[in-house]
């Protein structure tokens, strides 16, 4: 290298150093989680197994390649040698990987074989993804609830604008917090029973070594039995549309104690919850409680695909600002797109709660200008779905 | 250097039919592009224009393309070896074609052994049939599907067998047309590839009035019913498609044998059609057995 | 470098009467039948591709140079991302290879063309039509595919945007110019050799592109099967991939890969075949174990079509299925292994010097080496559970197809410019790429494989906070290997216009037919077979 490029260098080298020191790797992972069951434990063992029989090869191969570089070149007055066949080390060659390769394949079929018993469960959870969010149901407990991202917006969409400093200050769990965690007990084998209401997804959570395809009409079983309490997080693994990356999930683990607790509020809850459905019924909320409830629900549930600015993204998501169906079409058409959806609209019925559907109805078609001036009530809703 | 003499290899100079077609492919492309998407967003455009002025480049660059090569052939450029380039093109696209097929056939497979018993719960899918189908039975042919779509089933008998049969013999008939061009007999020739074509304008008459029969009241078998509909129409449809192309080559190539084209030595064109031929009959054959009866 | 004397006698002295003189103008280009113009087209098409698809993942760089939604929206994100794979794939590597391919094979069997001319002229045409078509998707108010390279069902049918029947024509149109291809290759291949040629006299460089083209006669048509299902479930209400219709979206996926698996050996066998051309030649050595070369690029072919389903360990499959597809995975680093270890063999006492071809071949060696490691590591169905669409098989994959097909492309241009120019190319700026694509490469690739270890998706177009220090790496590391793709361009131009004359032969220890015609090589080579003792 000529000297002229030796200031270019050390420009560089500076330029690198001082990103270097300006990012925090003491955060960073570099190896695979060994996880917090029995079975990610195996799967890292063979996984670190994998890396030194592939480092071992590597090291031996290249060593070899690396000596004649040295050793067997021109400039060094190396003279061809001229053998170019020989049966015996081409079978040697083809047997010595034959042997390593078994010595992989055993405790890989040994771990898999485990992995795919479902069987003697203490408990069982139907998980369900859809466009971007989760569903959590217990089986024999009544207990069903949806998870979706509780990262703000205005953590990552600091679009506009320079790199650094735009928009809120990221949060600890950036992009991986949510709004329910899936509540589980430590040291009980849990079967997840893992389907899906539209595209694939898949749920993956590292620490368990769990991930599988949440297929739509089909469903596919997983298990785990986690060693101990806390929080463990994972993202959904398979491309399912623009908010692929944006529908993490959060697993909480408890001990026995605890999990029952959780139980015994979430019975509460419910309860509750059906109570305050009877009483919305005969309720009748102002516009501005609707408008207000009805912009929060929005933001949170339909602003994904319509945008706050109710835009929409056609022509896959339609706009709503101006649409037929939110302003001079019949309500009862609109409210029945909420509740049931259809195609690409996910239907709400089972997630939103009446007071919330009549609310965000009344916002589409008063907020952008839309200003039909319909009030609709939850009881419009009821009437709609049918008593719920 | 000396070299015996090779018999030299035809190599043609510039050929502007290459581009056209490209542009041809390139407009059926497109207006087909724009043309579904048009029908599914229910507005009118310009693709289904696009499409048939593709296509009708297409045919334009065909019957330019092919009178190039009838010449140079007919004026003796092509060589043995020239032939046998010829033939092997020819048996592997027949390959590729057989794959397209096997595509299909793969689907029908994957559906009928795997897919449907899963549905109702088999293998390792019990809680799929009980959470997600519980109404669902599995049967071959899928008359309900899991949504609860209903349909008939199309039997073999009737029409299918008589095309079977149709189909079998014309294969036969293309032979014997080979077997007249080998010895030079010319009106045997002629019959026989006659009679061909003719096996083959009533076996593609009849497929249409099975399909008039499926989308009958009575039926109801749609291309929308369900993976038993799909299969069954994708398969057949595909296969009539290639009954029809076959057709059309043996109609030139009767056309052809009329202007006195063709000697027992040198009828790759011909050959190339009739092996067309019996491979679209293979392929109903398939589609009779698993398709049909199975 | 030493040069030797042209074999004079097979200069072009002796034109035969049906070669027309060449076309000038645009007109020869689009009506040529010589498969030298072709193979300079699709060559000129695929790098022209190279820097629209590399363009785009500059753009995904930069998007995920830091956390948070920078100058992207997710959605176009996932167009950027699907485009990306699908130029690289069908746009830069395939063409590349058949530009190889047209430039080089009949030259080496010592035959006059290719054994259909005109077919071949129709094969490369249909390509640019076709890019024309999925980039032009970005334009329409649908926008471009979004569901990844691999469009998955229902993501690309029930759920797509609207422009799946563009992307599913332009896929047909692309598949029928690679079975013409392939069909080109496959004739002039069995049907074309000078008399002497036997099979196992050909070059391993042509016999890896025989096999290459069977397997793209077979797998092709099955990926025209596959996206004619996909326009039908999206537009004419079938259900191949839907439940409630008794279909399956994971069948989408078997017959996919049933193709793709297949489809990237269609884009690492000619590079071994570049490859086992170039080593002997600056080894001064002859290729090492031909025969078992032979034999193991045609068992890793026959391989392929078994183990497709190892993309697809998380579906659920049945466990017997996974055992298989493990077991028929792993399987494939055997005969693999055999390549590695011969061209090793070759290298060993040889008398190496080390031009630009040979480094970006030893190169290729050890870079591949390392993605075929992470490729078996993947196969491995327990700890693919981890693995799986994270960075960690992006890593793989760019190593095997940059690291891979990429450098043994860089690798044969270099080795044959001479060849194709008639002047050597600028040796100082060709080491100037050498040495800056391979530090950069390394820090685009290299850290994937910890950002997947710690758990990041692909296809995502923001991330949690623990990643973000590896992807400021890997992003300069991107925009450094792609402003050093420009010095490529740079060589390429200089060499064309001018530089030292080449003569017919000059790397010492080269072999093969194409060294004995003159260089550049003449309009029309071998009008009479060679002959071949
Ligand atoms: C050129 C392209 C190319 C090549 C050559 C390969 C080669 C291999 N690939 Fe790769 N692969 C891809 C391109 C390629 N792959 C792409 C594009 C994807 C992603 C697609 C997508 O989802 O978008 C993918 C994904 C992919 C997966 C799926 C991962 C997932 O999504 O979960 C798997 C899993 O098994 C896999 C395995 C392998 C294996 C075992 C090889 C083997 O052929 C490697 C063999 C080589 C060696 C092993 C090294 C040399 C051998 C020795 C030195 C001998 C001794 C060694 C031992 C005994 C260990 N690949
Ligand atoms: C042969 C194939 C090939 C090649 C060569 C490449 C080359 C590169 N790929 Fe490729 N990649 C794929 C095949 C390939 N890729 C596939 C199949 C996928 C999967 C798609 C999917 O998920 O569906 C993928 C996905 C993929 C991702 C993951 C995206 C995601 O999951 O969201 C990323 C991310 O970094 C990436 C980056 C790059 C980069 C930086 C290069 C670089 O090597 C490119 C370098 C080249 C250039 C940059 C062009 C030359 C320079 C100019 C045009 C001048 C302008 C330059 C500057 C402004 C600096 N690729
Ligand atoms: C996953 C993306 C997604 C989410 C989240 C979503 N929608 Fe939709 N929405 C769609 C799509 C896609 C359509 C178009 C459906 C069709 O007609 O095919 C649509 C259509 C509509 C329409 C009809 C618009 C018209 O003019 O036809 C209304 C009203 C509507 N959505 C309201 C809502 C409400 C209220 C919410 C939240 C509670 C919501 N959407 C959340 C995707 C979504
Ligand atoms: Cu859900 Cu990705
Ligand atoms: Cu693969």
């Amino acid at each position: 290298m000529s000297r002229g490029n030796q200031s270019w260098l050390i420009g560089a080298w500076l330029f690198f150093t001082s990103l270097f020191s300006s990012s925090a790797w003491a955060e960073t992972q570099l190896n695979l989680t060994k996880g917090a069951t029995a079975v990610s434990r195996e799967v890292y063992d063979l996984h670190m197994l994998a890396l030194y029989i592939c480092t071992a090869i590597g090291v031996v191969v290249f060593g070899i390649m690396f000596w004649s570089m040295v050793f067997h070149r021109k400039s060094k007055g190396a003279k061809a040698a001229d053998f170019h066949e020989s049966t015996k080390v081409e079978i040697l060659w083809t047997a010595i990987p034959i042997v390593i390769l078994i010595a992989m394949a055993i405790p890989a079929t040994s771990t898999l074989i485990d992995m795919e018993n479902n069987d003697d469960s203490d408990l069982t959870i139907q998980i369900t993804g859809s466009q971007w969010k989760w569903h959590y149901k217990y089986f024999d407990q009544n207990i069903e609830f949806y998870s979706v991202l509780s990262t703000p917006r205005e953590q990552y969409e600091n679009q506009n604008g320079s790199f650094e400093g735009n928009g809120a200050e990221k949060g600890e769990n950036y992009l991986l917090e949510v709004d329910r965690h899936l509540v589980i007990p430590v040291n009980k084998k849990v079967r997840f029973l893992i389907t899906s209401d539209d595209v694939i997804h898949a749920w993956w959570i590292p620490a368990f070594a769990v991930k599988q395809d949440a297929n739509p009409g089909f469903i596919n079983e997983a298990w785990t039995i986690v060693d101990e309490p806390g929080i463990y997080r994972g993202q959904c693994a398979e491309l399912c549309g623009k908010d692929h990356g944006f529908m993490p999930i959060v697993v909480e683990v408890k001990s026995a104690a605890d999990y029952d607790t959780w139980l015994n509020e979430q019975h509460a809850l419910i309860a509750q919850a059906a109570n305050a459905e009877k009483a919305s019924l005969s309720a009748s909320m102002s516009k501005e409680e609707l408008m207000q409830l009805g912009e929060t629900t929005y933001m949170a549930y339909c602003a994904a695909c319509h945008q706050p600015t109710g835009l929409g993204l056609p022509p896959m998501f339609p706009a709503l600002k101006g649409s037929a169906m939110a302003t001079t079409g019949k309500i009862a058409d609109h409210i029945d797109m909420v509740l049931n959806g259809k195609n690409a609209m996910p239907g709400f019925g089972k997630q939103l709660s009446l007071k919330e559907i009549a609310a965000v109805v009344t916002y589409e078609r008063n907020a952008w200008g839309n200003d039909t001036g319909d009030l609709v009530q939850s009881s419009d809703v009821n009437a709609a779905s049918g008593s719920k | 250097m000396t070299t015996k003499k090779y018999e030299s290899y035809y190599v043609p100079a510039q050929s502007h039919w290459p581009i056209v077609g490209a542009v041809a492919l390139f407009m059926i492309a497109f207006g087909a592009g724009n043309y579904v998407t048009d029908i599914k967003n229910d507005v009118g455009g310009y693709g289904g224009y696009l499409l048939l002025a593709g296509i009708a480049l297409v045919i334009y660059m065909v019957v330019g393309w092919f009178s190039n090569v009838i010449n140079e052939s007919m004026s003796g450029k092509y060589s043995h070896q020239m032939d046998q380039s010829f033939r092997q093109g020819m048996s592997w696209f027949i390959f590729s074609e057989v794959m397209f097929f096997a595509a299909f056939f793969g689907a029908l497979l994957y559906a009928r052994t795997l897919s449907i018993p899963w549905l109702d719960g088999e293998g390792n899918n019990a809680m799929t049939g009980a959470v997600l189908w519980p109404e669902f039975t599995a049967t071959w042919p899928l008359i309900k599907t899991p949504d609860g779509t209903e349909t008939t089933a199309m039997g073999w008998y009737g029409l299918p067998l008589i095309n079977t049969i149709l189909l079998l013999t014309s294969s036969v008939t293309a032979h014997f047309a080979h077997v007249a061009l080998e010895k030079n007999n010319r009106p045997q020739l002629k019959a026989w590839l006659g009679l061909t074509i003719v096996l083959a304008l009533v076996f593609l008459s009849l497929q249409v009035l099975e399909y008039a029969h499926g989308y009958s009241d009575e039926m109801q078998l749609y291309l929308t019913s369900g993976i038993y509909g799909n299969t069954f129409y994708m398969l057949t449809g595909f296969h009539g498609l290639h009954v029809l192309l076959g057709c059309i080559m043996l109609i030139v190539m009767f056309f052809r044998i009329l202007k006195g084209h063709f000697t027992p030595e040198n009828h790759f064109a011909f050959q190339a059609a009739s092996w067309y031929w019996h491979f679209v009959d293979v392929v109903w054959v398939f589609l009779f057995v698993f398709v049909y009866i199975l | 470098m030493t040069t030797e004397t042209v074999n004079e006698s097979l200069d072009e002295s002796h034109d035969d009467e049906h070669h027309d003189h060449k076309m000038t103008g645009i007109k020869r280009w689009l009506y040529t039948t010589n498969h030298k113009d072709i193979g300079t087209l699709y060559l000129w098409f695929s790098f022209i591709m190279f820097l629209t698809g590399g363009a785009l993942a500059m753009v995904i760089r930069m998007e995920l140079f830091q956390p948070g939604l920078q100058i992207v929206e997710p959605d176009f994100f996932n167009q950027l991302t699907t485009v990306h794979g699908l130029i690289m794939v069908f746009g830069a590597i395939m063409p590349a290879f058949t530009g190889f391919a047209n430039w080089l094979i009949p030259m080496m069997i010592g035959a006059p063309d290719m054994a259909l001319p005109r077919m071949n002229n129709w094969s490369f045409w249909i390509l640019p039509f076709a890019f024309a078509i999925l980039i032009g998707s970005f334009f329409m108010e649908s926008g471009a595919p979004n569901f990844g390279w691999t469009f998955y069902a229902p993501l690309s049918t029930t759920y797509s945007n609207g422009s799946t029947a563009f992307f599913v024509f332009a896929v047909h149109i692309m598949g029928i110019s690679s079975i013409m291809g392939a069909i080109n290759i496959v004739v002039t291949i069995m049907n074309l050799r000078a008399p002497g040629m036997t099979y196992m006299k050909m070059p391993l460089f042509v016999w890896t592109f025989f096999i290459t083209a069977y397997l793209l006669i077979a797998v092709m048509p099955v990926l025209a099967g596959v996206v004619t299902m996909v326009l039908t479930d999206t537009y004419f209400g079938t259900s191949f991939f839907d439940a409630a219709g008794g279909g399956d979206p994971v069948m989408f996926q078997h017959i996919f890969w049933f193709f793709g698996h297949p489809e990237v050996y269609i884009m690492i066998l000619p590079a071994f075949g570049i490859v086992s051309t170039i080593i002997p030649a600056f080894s001064r050595k002859q290729l090492f174990g031909y025969t078992s070369m032979v034999y193991a690029t045609a068992s890793i072919a026959f391989l392929s079509f078994i183990v497709w389903a190892h993309h697809m360990f998380t579906t659920g499959m049945p466990l017997a299925g996974e055992l298989f597809f493990m077991y028929a995975t792993m399987l494939i680093a055997v005969p693999t292994g055999v390549k590695v270890f011969n061209w090793v063999a070759t290298m060993w006492r040889g008398s190496m010097t080390f031009e630009v071809p040979m480094l970006f071949s030893i190169a290729f060696v050890i870079l591949f080496t390392i993605g075929g490691f992470s490729g078996l590591m993947l196969a491995l169905t327990p700890v693919d559970f981890q693995y799986h669409d994270t960075y960690f098989v992006v890593a793989h994959f760019h190593y095997v197809l940059v690291t891979g097909s990429l450098f043994s492309i860089y690798a044969g241009a270099y080795y044959w410019l001479p060849k194709w120019t008639g002047h050597m190319y600028n040796d100082s700026l060709a080491k100037w790429h050498f040495w800056c694509s391979l530090i950069s490469v390394n820090l685009l690739f290299f850290p994937m494989h910890f950002l997947g270890l710690a758990g990041m998706p692909r296809r995502i177009p923001d991330y949690a906070l623990q990643f973000a220090d590896f992807n400021k790496w890997v992003s300069i590391g991107g925009f450094a290997f792609g402003l050093s793709q420009l010095i490529f361009l740079a060589v390429v131009i200089k060499c064309i216009k001018g530089g030292d004359k080449a003569p017919a032969k000059p790397w010492d220890g080269a072999e093969g037919l194409e060294w004995t015609v003159a260089s550049p090589a003449p309009y029309h080579t071998f009008s009479t077979p060679p002959k071949i003792d």
